[in-house]
């Protein structure tokens, strides 16, 4: 069965919501009650249907054939399957996802993987802002599974994380893993100014020493330990990285001792 | 008996009698495999039988590193016991006591089996409070601050109820010397076999031991039909020439790579002939009404 593919037929007109596109959702759904989806966000109520040619039987898998900086919400809340989409997206996709993969050939907007509890997200391409951050009034941001960034990500990345893994490969904005409460953030490429910023625990895992640093994080030395062979061969098992991270006996800073102060800054040592 | 001889050495055609065990696996690592060793001779030690030690434990195989999870080299123990309770209790005693005192030591799952055990699940305590709890690759990994940096140990391993515990073969030679050469020739072929442990000393028993005794609570006695100074005083099982017996025991993941260990260490003591070696290969049983599995040495010959 070829995969339920929605082909752009041309740039919407306004910002859409796609967290109706799921697999979960549309199993066994015929096309004519797909394409009769709304997906706008304006009082023109328009449908699935206006901007897509509808092809494939597969509904768990489903690929977005042509993206858009106005695909809102892509794969939010999917719990199985995956999806693909060929281009760009807008903000919160995978927001909530507890599941399945879904993979951007492009770049997508804020609040990328904002709660995800599981399943993986890879972007090709940048991600906005707050990538994996809650959203307002939540208490916190990614609880398990994996987002991969192979570009660069905005201010913010990886907010009050709470589990999981997010790997960025091309740098970060400021306050990389703001009020992070545990998890592993990984980032080769420059990383902007106070990475765990107010950190409780949690993993920091860099290619570099930070350029600017909180005061509040102390330095850890550079003890032997097994934990970062374990890591550098799970980084390329998954095909995240390419070659090691840490190696043996990386620097540790430690921190952030303004808060609960159990968490760590790792970091290849420069001999 | 009937008797089957194979490049002049007799084998009895007899059979081992074996027992259904609970059984578990770890992989232990270090900077170096001399390291890795030294844990895992360190936790293996004090367990030969489970009826005085609580478990029977050993080397299975050294790992290169990459065949290790952390990228170094290591090596594989096993535990064997009764019970999965006792298989625990031991297994974190042990741990505890002799793999994350050793230098440099890590320590992972070395089973898929049925049920987990903890490993670091029970040990991440010794952290007061600075153990890091790690989640990756579907898998859960306790890092404990110590003295030399850290010991990183995996939260559980598996346990299997398939394993079989007992098999074995009693070497009769001329003299001590080559009942000697025999039992290490055949513990050398018996190690490359995966799967598998000889809880005893280096692998051999020299005191093998009969069910009951004539004093009051002794649970085993001298094997005195195979020893040969009470040649003349005892029915004996020994033919005049013969002047020491030693055993191999052995303890297999599976019943498969129980029979594949004695096959190993019957070719290779075959191999090595009477002249260097056993004049004879016989097994222990106990009638076969005690073990659930039986080993017959006709089946598993050359």
């Amino acid at each position: 069965m070829k995969p339920l593919t929605f082909r752009l037929l041309a740039e919407p007109g306004e910002r859409l919501d796609l967290s109706a596109l799921v697999p979960d959702r549309l199993a066994g759904q015929p096309v004519s009650d797909i394409a009769a989806l709304p997906v706008g966000t304006t009082r023109t109520g328009v449908k699935v249907g206006d901007l897509f040619r509808i092809t494939g039987k597969d509904a768990s898998s489903l690929v977005f054939d042509g993206g858009s900086r106005r695909f809102d919400q892509v794969g939010a809340g999917m719990t199985s399957g995956s999806i693909r989409v060929v281009g760009d997206v807008g903000f919160r996709a995978g927001r909530a996802m507890g599941g399945g993969t879904l993979v951007i050939e492009g770049s997508a907007g804020e609040e990328l993987g904002s709660g995800l509890s599981g399943g993986r997200i890879e972007v090709t391409g940048n991600a906005g802002d707050r990538l994996g951050a809650p959203l307002a009034g939540e208490l916190q941001g990614v609880s398990g599974g994996t987002i991969v960034v192979r570009g660069k990500a905005g201010h913010r990345a990886g907010e009050k994380m709470r589990r999981g893994l997010i790997a960025v490969l091309k740098g970060c904005g400021d306050h990389l893993g703001l009020g992070m409460i545990a998890g592993t953030i990984v980032v080769t490429g420059r990383v902007g100014a106070m990475p765990g910023y107010l950190m409780k625990r949690g993993s920091l895992l860099l290619d570099r020493r930070p350029d600017v640093l909180s005061p509040t994080f102390v330095d850890g030395g550079n003890a032997d330990i097994a934990f970062s062979g374990l890591f550098d061969r799970f980084l390329i098992a998954e095909k995240i990285l390419d070659k090691p991270l840490l190696g043996t006996a990386p620097t540790r800073i430690c921190g952030d001792n303004a808060v609960f102060g159990k968490g760590e800054i790792m970091f290849r040592r420069r001999r | 008996m009937q008797q089957l001889i194979r490049n002049g050495v007799v084998i009895d055609d007899t059979f081992a009698e074996a027992f259904g065990m609970r059984a578990t696996a770890i992989i232990i690592t270090a900077p170096t495999l001399k390291w890795a060793r030294q844990a895992a001779i360190t936790m293996t030690g004090f367990a030969t039988s489970v009826i005085g030690c609580g478990c029977e434990a050993g080397i299975d195989m050294d790992l290169s590193e990459t065949e290790t999870p952390d990228g170094r080299p290591g090596c594989r123990v096993m535990l064997f016991a009764m019970g999965t309770d006792e298989l625990q209790k031991q297994l974190k005693t042990r741990l505890g006591q002799c793999v994350l005192t050793s230098p440099g030591s890590a320590c992972f799952a070395g089973l898929e089996g049925s049920a987990p055990l903890d490993l670091g699940s029970a040990l991440r305590y010794f952290g007061d409070g600075w153990q890091i709890s790690k989640k990756f690759g579907g898998r859960h990994y306790w890092r404990v601050p110590v003295m030399d940096g850290e010991f990183l140990c995996e939260a559980t391993t598996g346990l299997t109820k398939q394993a079989v515990g007992g098999g074995n073969m009693l070497l009769l030679a001329a003299d001590w010397a080559r009942a000697l050469k025999a039992a290490e020739t055949a513990v050398a072929a018996i190690e490359k076999v995966p799967g598998v442990i000889m809880p005893f000393p280096g692998g051999i028993v020299r005191s093998g031991s009969k069910v009951g005794g004539k004093y009051k609570g002794m649970m085993a006695s001298t094997n005195d039909a195979f020893a040969p100074t009470l040649k003349g005083a005892v029915k004996t099982a020994l033919e005049p020439g013969t002047n020491a017996v030693l055993e191999i025991v052995i303890d297999g993941e599976t019943s498969d790579a129980v029979s594949d260990a004695m096959r190993a260490g019957l070719k290779a003591v075959v191999k090595l002939g009477p002249k260097q070696g056993a004049l004879r290969i016989s097994a222990g049983n106990y009638g076969g009404k005690l073990g659930k599995f039986h080993y017959h040495l006709r089946e598993l010959l050359p």
